[in-house]
């Protein structure tokens, strides 16, 4: 037994660790030993690599020890301390700019591959491959971070020919790959990594805020294809095995999204929305009715006389931070009796399971909060729905309106239920520039307003009356 | 101020157009209300409670002398010579059986609104006498047939044995036929609804009953919420659905009026062939009646042992409720003619109910009003024709047929891919083949895995997948023993990011985990 027979068995009982913890994953009940064994393979992993690495040492092996202790040190300190501090509504901005730091770390392997491997056809194509997704990787999730901090307009970015811009980046990098295997240098290795940073940013921007659940799910499957790749140019199956892994679970992710959207992914990737948005706002943006009001006293008032309730949050109660009232407001009403549940959207929020998120933060049970389609045959029976900050996945244009921009998209069937209320700002349409017929029906009243101030109203009035 | 006369009704009609609770928010909009003394009596309504609701109890003179007198049944011709010139009656008119009285009204230069012209939209209901009325009526026809019959309405399991229920028969599922359903099943009793016009069906089963289909006996969806006439053959069936069901029932409820006028539903012959002792209730004897032995207002006991009622009187029969319901809907009428609340009658002809009710106006009969589209049944759209049953199925067929060579063209589209792959495969060097061995499977067991994760654990997934593919780090970490300084610096910084995204992925998805909480 050499160290190299030991440290390749150690990488396949991670990568076997890795698949388990991400099956564990599937379920509440498993996912927590699921994170555990994900840390265990890393660990051991990371013991193997280390060993090795000081064993295949160049130079003197204190150095080496010394400055791999110092990047895992900076590792744990930074990696530690942003974990602890993000607000859970930041999550997708923190999920976003960590797929940053793979593609990154997979641009400079490339580089170091290429200047330490040799120099065949087969492992200079996995170089500028790993290279080219690593960099795309990088200034994609950059510019998701960007957007979704509101650092960035969110609003999608439609360059003139954007799609033959696209198409023109890929076609140039394909005559620098025949360029750097016919004469390998770093040069056509370095414009083509430029041309992917620029290709990266261009196509994120190109997507508007709405669609950041499939983008970062993209993203994430695109980090995964990165580490595949430098798996390849290292020969390291473990990398290829958790690669593959990692990318297949974006790519569904992905795919999940889109078909909650009912958009196609590649009309997502291409930033289609943005040019209908434009056509389809002034259009159908104007008020098709009246709308109602309703006090919070009045809904604390509907509250208490219901039997059912069910909640529908959407990203403005994320943006109004407003879960921790909305899970005091369950707790109030479970208590005196009314059977309470949340219906949550797949695309909600801004990241896939975004919204589960927030009200596990705010200690809602997580048994209450149902999917979509668990929940949409119930709302004849129920007597109160809050919609709170959702507004284009409660829209039953996408139903009843062939011509709406988002037709044929499933929504929550909020309607069916006796009352609706609408927590919202103001009568403006939502991402997707629509107009929501759900505000002028005559079981939808309209609570104006900031979404947390609002709850807290609501709680007030219940607790005082 | 305008004054609203409330007069008492001729001898035989026991409601009045206004009871206490109504002339409240009569004078609320403004109105100084003037009723005659006696006017509620016949409905149990005192002068004394009149007056505690804010009217003034006046004589006969005083009450017609009004700017507007509401009333339920058109007046007398000595009652018409009370009214001013100018002045507004409301009042059930019948404008199309009685063109002469609207003539006279209109030669007085009385503005008369018609109770029981009001159009059939959504918004009128409010104030719509007929709708009240009828569904007095279809209560009140119930419970007379109760009266009549021999038996019980509910069936009864008792120590002495048992008895069945009723079995009632209800023509027609318009207001009065829908009251009369749900009143009969309340009473236990098993109810069967007819009605021409199929698209009912779902409101009589909505009330109790089990609805009679028939569709050589159905039209089509009518455009004004009124039943069309029949065709011929349409007719013949209908009335032998009517024979077979009225044999089997112990109770039927004709309610057929279609503009105050009724068809024959029920034949001679119809109630010779049921049991004696049955019920007939005919709601259309203001009409002439559905039934051909009805007699308008009286109760007729045939040769075979059947009861024919045809009381016209149905609602009178009720006169504290029904003038309650008829009082309320004058309400809907005045706030609707007040837009200012300040007690001042505005009569606006550009609205289609306003319109519809007035039929006469300065001096002029405006009966019949133009047609309104009613919105409580949609007309069926009018699209292309429906097509043929053999274009349905040859487009079928073409579409199948399109589908298999797509499939084919597919599978072909896939082969072919496959060959190429497998080809360009095989001349990849042995190593990379056995790398991308690996790399394949593991697409395949990541689809399957991530294809259970639950919806609510996407979140956590994607941090986990992120801290994994961290991973990186292994390729960075062993670059940075090598001898060429630029390479460690570059690996030093791609092992820093890397272990971040490994630490931060895990803890962050750790945190999120252990926020997950199963309910009490």
């Amino acid at each position: 037994m050499t160290l190299v027979s030991l440290t390749n068995a150690i990488y396949l009982l991670a990568a076997v660790l890795f698949v388990l913890s991400l099956a564990g994953l599937s379920k509440q009940e498993t996912a927590r030993r699921g994170n555990v064994l994900g840390m265990v393979g890393m660990g051991l992993a990371l013991a193997a690599v280390v060993a090795r690495a000081l064993n295949e040492s160049q130079r003197a092996v204190g150095v080496t020890a010394l400055l791999i202790a110092l990047v895992l040190g900076i590792g744990v300190v930074v990696g530690t301390w942003r974990a602890r501090r993000v607000e859970m509504t930041q999550m997708p901005e923190l999920i976003a700019i960590l797929h940053s730091f793979v593609g990154i770390a997979a641009v400079l392997v490339g580089y170091n591959s290429y200047l330490t491997g040799t120099h065949d056809g087969v492992h200079l194509v996995e170089v500028f491959l790993g290279v080219l997704i690593g960099a795309v990787t990088f200034t994609g999730s950059v510019v998701a971070f960007l957007k979704l901090s509101a650092r960035m307009k969110s609003a999608p970015l439609t360059l003139p020919g954007r799609n033959l811009l696209n198409l023109a980046a890929v076609l140039v990098s394909c005559g620098l790959l025949a360029w750097f295997l016919a004469e390998p240098s770093v040069w056509p290795l370095a414009l083509m990594t430029l041309i992917a940073l620029a290709l990266g940013w261009h196509l994120v921007a190109a997507i508007g805020g709405g669609d950041m659940p499939v983008v970062v799910s993209m993203l994430n499957s695109y980090s995964g294809w990165a580490a595949a790749a430098a798996g390849f140019m290292l020969s390291n199956d473990l990398l290829i095995v958790t690669g593959a892994l990692v990318g297949a679970s974006g790519a569904i992710l992905s795919y999940i999204m889109c078909r909650a959207m009912n958009r196609s992914f590649v009309s997502v990737i291409l930033g289609g929305f943005g040019a209908e948005e434009g056509a389809a706002a002034p259009a159908g943006g104007g008020p098709v009715g009246e709308h109602h009001e309703m006090s919070a006293a009045d809904v604390a008032e509907a509250l208490a006389g219901a039997r059912s309730v069910v909640i529908t949050p959407g990203y403005g109660m994320a943006v109004a931070k407003a879960q921790y009232p909305v899970a005091d407001l369950v707790e109030k009403l479970r208590a005196r009796g009314v059977e309470v549940r949340f219906g949550v959207h797949p695309v909600a929020g801004r990241l896939p399971g975004h919204m589960n998120v927030l009200l596990a933060e705010a200690k809602v049970p997580y048994d209450i909060v149902l999917e979509m389609d668990e929940i949409n045959g119930d709302f004849d029976e129920t007597d109160v729905v809050l919609v709170i900050g959702a507004n284009d996945t409660v829209n039953p244009a996408a139903l009843d309106d062939p011509s709406s921009p988002i037709a044929g998209m499933p929504v929550l069937e909020v309607w069916n239920a006796k009352q609706v209320v609408v927590f919202k700002r103001s009568m403006a349409t939502g991402y997707a520039g629509v107009q929501n017929p759900l505000f002028f029906r005559d079981n939808t009243a309209m609570l104006f307003g900031d979404a947390r101030d609002q709850t807290e109203k609501i709680v007030a009035a219940l607790a005082a009356g | 101020m305008t004054t609203i006369g409330i007069p008492r009704e001729a001898a035989g009609q026991r409601l009045v157009a206004a009871t206490p609770a109504t002339v409240t928010k009569l004078v609320g909009l403004g109105y100084d209300v003037l009723v005659e003394a006696g006017a509620g009596e016949a409905a149990t309504f005192a002068d004394d409670a009149y007056a505690a609701a804010g009217a003034q109890v006046v004589d006969t003179a005083r009450a017609w002398g009004a700017d507007v007198v509401t009333a339920v049944d058109a007046p007398s011709d000595e009652r018409v010579a009370l009214l001013r010139e100018g002045a507004v009656l409301v009042a059930q008119l019948q404008p199309a059986q009685r063109p002469e009285l609207v003539a006279t009204l209109a030669a007085r230069g009385v503005t008369a609104l018609a109770l029981d012209a009001v159009p059939r939209i959504s918004r009128a209901q409010a104030l719509d006498v007929l709708s009240s009325m009828a569904n007095v009526a279809g209560y009140r026809a119930v419970v007379e047939a109760a009266g009549e019959f021999g038996g019980m309405f509910a069936g009864q399991v008792t120590a002495a044995g048992k008895t069945p229920p009723a079995k009632v028969f209800v023509i027609g599922a318009g207001v009065a036929g829908l009251a009369a359903i749900g009143t009969a099943d309340s009473l236990g009793a098993q109810v069967r609804a007819f009605d021409v016009r199929p698209e009912v069906g779902e409101q009589i089963e909505s009330m109790g009953a089990t609805f009679v289909r028939a569709p050589e006996a159905q039209q089509e969806i009518s455009a004004d919420g009124y039943a069309k006439p029949l065709t011929q053959e349409q007719a013949a069936a209908a009335l032998e659905v009517y024979a077979r069901e009225c044999a089997d029932a112990d109770i039927v409820v004709t309610t057929a009026l279609v503009r105050g006028t009724a068809p024959t539903t029920i034949t001679a012959a119809a109630v010779a062939g049921m049991r004696p002792g049955s019920v007939v209730v005919d709601l259309a004897a203001t009409g002439g009646g559905n039934c051909e032995l009805t007699v308008p207002g009286e109760r007729v006991v045939t040769d075979g042992g059947v009861v024919v009622l045809g009381f016209t009187d149905l609602p009178g029969r009720m006169p504290q409720h029904s003038s309650q319901l008829l009082g309320t809907n004058v309400v809907h009428l005045m706030q609707l003619l007040t837009p200012g609340k300040g007690g001042e009658l505005v009569l606006d002809l550009e609205d289609p109910v306003q319109r519809g009710m007035t039929v006469a106006h300065a001096g002029d009969v405006t009966w019949p009003p133009p047609p309104v589209a009613v919105s409580a049944a949609p007309p069926p759209t009018t699209g292309p024709p429906p097509p043929s049953p053999q274009e349905v199925a040859a487009r079928q067929a073409e579409q199948a047929e399109r589908a298999k060579v797509r499939a084919q063209r597919r599978t072909v589209a896939y082969a072919l891919g496959a060959l190429l792959l497998t080809l360009g495969i095989s001349y990849a060097p042995s190593e990379f083949l056995a790398h991308f061995s690996v790399f394949v499977l593991a697409v395949f067991v990541g689809y399957y895995v991530i294809s259970n994760v639950s919806h609510s654990l996407h979140t956590p997934l994607m941090a986990q997948t992120n801290a994994i593919s961290g991973i990186i780090l292994v390729g960075a970490l062993l670059q940075i023993g090598s001898d060429d300084p630029v390479v460690t610096v570059l690996a030093c910084v791609a092992a820093a990011v890397a272990s971040i995204n490994i630490f931060g992925g895990f803890l962050v998805a750790n945190r999120m985990l252990r926020m997950f909480r199963r309910g009490a």
